[in-house]
């Protein structure tokens, strides 16, 4: 039974939320406008699978910025997603009332502080300690990665969180009642149950690791040959662009375009794994 | 009833957060309109003529206050193509133009020596052309092979859009190209900054900006000093030049014959340029 | 035979968690601590009212702060109708259907571009195909899309989480759809919703990528939304990279630092508030 007027206002309110679809358009067609020739020109395989990437001689190649983003990501992944976890489970299970209602705030906090600044801190005190002790310039694959296992931490925390909390409590009590200990339920029970929604917290984490920009220039060393050991300096994908979109024109311009392309649909990738696994809940 | 008295209260306090709110982002909007100036000039280029462009540009605002000069950054290609396209008044280069970039209206306010730089701990203080090509090419890669102790060279370069990068790959390097492992960083500040933190780090800067936390090398025995470029005698050296997509009328041409002028030259010598007398221009 | 016994594990696997967390948490005092120990002294009423001179080797920082301030404006007045809009439609308008799936996979993935990305698409479409040119309003238009997704998403949780009872009434009473929303819903979900808001002028200030590549970074007094603007988070990264004033430069992160401290905190007493009202 619906009015002229109801049927406005939903018509109204569906081209609203119609902006959301017609911006991931918008995006996408025009990063894939810009990207594509540039691909079509130099070869798909020689742009994804070149190694040199010197667009001043017409090297396209970014295999080595491929490696760097994933050497990095893996990085970050294995040093953030365990204390990631340890901090979900602490928070949901160990924290006394009063200390959870200071830790989450804070962890929150850490999301908000912004990238450059994490970045001016790496430089300050990991890049020097790497130097120091580690040996190589410092600015290394491992200085981007302990950075950016920092950064990723509340992702993977509150989501991974959110997850152990919405577990039904029948599961806790039902294994400390067969008389497991609180640790023995946690890892075999609690954590086994939650796994989608801690897959998901990971697979986003990750995401958010790959697209970070401005704390990995300042961190990564920018050297655009293949990283050999994680004490080597490296370019991701994101860096690339980062350090080369002010002056670039042209094809240049265009292979970073075609950059974006790749960091898109690794992203999109990822992102509808993470869908999918939580929806498969 | 309860439900809605403390919607009301909440209406209320969410109205108030609202104007509150509302006031802060239109404060923030309106408080623009204050300071309107009549014209904007817009430099854009070259990082390592920036802060002498932006010397410039304080002193000439003083002089007339109803202009206002902006400097950007962005590298001297980006500064070469922002003349070509009108995307600034005035492009900003450190390096001599190319072949097809000769068309455009430029000239050359001053000339800037190229240092190249290391850690002060660092024994290693004097080295041939040859030998600093060596390097960042990546032929030589340990400092004992210099004289120095045995630790592996870290080379810094800039951003391959950077006029300072251009400028010593046609200086130094003769056709060969920089090491692709060599640490790129995008700014003479960052270089400066690792090559004075990095017992082991070389890199290439602008002459005026090297101070007490690196040392500059001897090139072939010349010790990089203004003195020495301008007596030649230091060879790496490179111009700052100012480019327009067409020949200057107006404010720019006001601005560029400023900076031309004794006054302009005064300024630029005093913070550590070269400038010869006869400014080229075409 | 076990090497040690489940109780054992336990006070191991106890003891690593406790001083994980204790690191994870004294990791966030170190890193805020220092910029904050190293800035706050240069944060005076000059600082915050000056102009810089010498392209930011002396001076204050006025002008950074308006522009951080014109650009999550335009961020925020962009953003909000469109991602309160859509979070109503979501909830209020429809079943889940495909279209309600593809609009919400929508967002998700707008929520995972990286920033980079978002940068790249500002630059070619505001500055160079809108003609926008580096500005506020490029810069802005680009930071509105960016946060649109936070807006949805914390806009429809608070929409959920408005009790039915409230619709019922307001229809029982007579009340047409938009004087439900407006009436019953909209005041109830408030919290839930300025938190979203909140959260995305955090984002604006923090951000940095994105809006170099898209409003520049000239260091001038904006004078309109169509000028070039250096934010607080931009100038800080050209500061403290170009070696300029590290004073400067830490001056500055410390008030981002501040700004996020009070955002932060004005979100998590919001959500309490929505939490408990809920009850």
């Amino acid at each position: 039974m619906k009015t002229t007027r109801e049927k406005l206002l939903s018509l109204a309110f569906f081209l609203i939320a119609l902006s959301t679809l017609s911006a991931l358009a918008v995006i996408t067609l025009f990063i894939f406008i810009e990207g594509v020739p540039v691909i079509g020109k130099v070869g798909f395989f020689n742009f994804i699978f070149g190694m040199k990437w010197a667009p001043s001689l017409g090297y396209f190649g970014i295999f080595p910025m491929i490696v760097g983003t994933v050497l990095v990501t893996l990085g970050a992944a294995v040093i953030g997603v365990p204390v990631a976890l340890a901090c979900s489970i602490f928070l949901t299970e160990f924290a006394p009332k009063r200390v959870r209602t200071l830790v989450r705030p804070a962890i929150q906090l850490l999301a908000g502080i912004p990238s450059v600044v994490y970045g001016f801190w790496g430089l300050t005190f990991i890049v020097p300690l790497i130097r120091t002790y580690l040996g190589g310039p410092g600015l290394s694959i491992l200085a981007g990665s302990i950075i950016l296992a920092i950064m990723i931490l509340p992702t993977i925390i509150s989501i991974s969180e959110v997850s152990l909390l919405s577990l039904p409590s029948l599961y806790k009590q039902g294994s400390l009642a067969l008389g497991a200990t609180h640790w023995q339920t946690i890892h075999s029970v609690l954590i086994p149950a939650a796994k989608s929604g801690i897959m998901a917290a990971i697979i986003l984490g990750i995401g958010r690791a790959i697209g970070e920009t401005m704390a990995v220039i300042m961190v990564l060393g920018n050297a655009v040959a293949m990283p050999g050991s994680i004490l080597d300096p490296a370019r991701t994908l994101t860096t690339n662009i980062g350090i080369e979109m002010g002056y670039a024109s042209g094809d240049h311009q265009q292979a970073l375009f075609a950059t974006g392309i790749v960091l898109l649909v690794i992203i999109m990738i990822l992102n509808s794994a993470a869908q999918y696994i939580v929806r498969k809940r | 009833m309860e439900h809605r008295v403390s919607n009301q209260k909440t209406k209320q306090k969410a109205c108030r957060i609202v104007k509150i709110g509302l006031a802060l982002l239109l404060a923030g909007l309106l408080s623009a309109c204050g300071e309107k100036k009549e014209a904007a000039l817009i430099v854009a280029g070259s990082t390592s003529v920036q802060p002498f462009a932006e010397a410039l540009a304080e002193h000439y605002m003083v002089l007339h206050q109803e202009i206002e000069v902006d400097v950007q950054g962005g590298g001297s290609s980006a500064g070469v193509m922002s003349a070509k396209t009108n995307t600034a008044d005035i492009g900003m280069s450190s390096r001599s133009l190319k072949e097809d970039e000769l068309s455009l209206w430029h000239v050359e306010i001053a000339r800037d020596g190229l240092a190249v730089i290391v850690n002060p701990k660092n024994n290693v203080t004097d080295l041939t052309l040859q030998q600093v090509r060596d390097i960042y090419s990546g032929t030589i890669s340990n400092w004992s092979q210099l004289g120095g102790k045995d630790a592996k060279i870290h080379i810094i370069a800039r951003e391959e859009g950077s006029g300072t990068r251009s400028a010593f790959e046609s200086l130094v390097m003769d056709k060969q190209e920089i090491s692709p492992r060599a640490i790129v960083q995008d700014s003479n500040g960052t270089v400066r900054q690792l090559v004075a933190d990095d017992p082991n780090a070389i890199g290439f800067v602008s002459l005026g900006l090297v101070d007490v936390t690196v040392i500059a090398l001897k090139l072939d025995g010349v010790a990089a000093t203004r003195e020495n470029v301008l007596n030649k005698t230091y060879n790496l050296s490179r111009p700052f030049i100012f480019i327009t997509g067409k020949e200057p009328v107006g404010e720019t041409k006001k601005f560029i014959d400023f900076v031309l002028s004794e006054e302009g030259k005064k300024i630029l010598n005093d913070e550590g340029l070269v400038t010869f007398d006869t400014g080229g221009s075409q | 035979m076990k090497l040690i016994n489940a109780k054992q594990s336990q006070m191991i696997a106890k003891t690593i968690i406790w001083i994980t967390s204790i690191i994870v948490v004294s990791l966030l005092f170190v890193i805020i601590g220092y910029i904050l120990f190293k800035g706050l002294p240069t944060l005076s009423w000059q600082f915050l009212t000056e102009s810089p001179k010498s392209m930011g080797r002396e001076g204050g920082i006025l002008p950074t702060i308006i522009s951080t301030l014109m650009v999550t404006a335009v961020a925020i007045l962009v953003a909000t109708p469109f991602g309160v809009g859509t979070a109503f439609y979501l909830t209020e308008f429809t079943r889940e259907t495909k279209v309600t799936r593809i609009i919400r996979f929508s967002a998700e993935s707008l929520a995972a571009i990286p920033s980079i990305v978002y940068g790249l698409f500002g630059f070619i479409f505001f500055v160079i195909y809108l003609k926008l040119g580096w500005s506020v309003l490029s810069g802005g238009l680009t930071m509105a899309v960016m946060i649109l997704p936070t807006i949805i998403r914390t806009s429809e949780e608070a929409i959920l989480s408005v009790p039915v009872k409230y619709r019922e009434v307001s229809y029982s009473l007579g009340g047409t759809k938009w004087q439900t929303i407006v009436g019953a819903v909209l005041p109830s979900a408030f919290p839930g919703i300025t938190t979203g808001i909140i959260l995305g002028i955090g984002r604006c200030v923090a951000e940095t990528a994105a809006v170099i590549l898209t409003a520049g970074s000239a260091l001038r007094m904006p004078d309109s939304l169509f000028s070039p603007a250096r934010t607080m988070a931009v100038h800080f990264y050209i500061l403290a990279r170009e070696g300029i004033s590290m004073e400067r430069a830490y001056g500055t992160a410390s008030l981002l630092i501040l700004i996020i401290l009070v955002i932060n905190v004005g979100a998590n007493m919001l959500v309490n508030k929505f939490v408990a009202k809920s009850r």
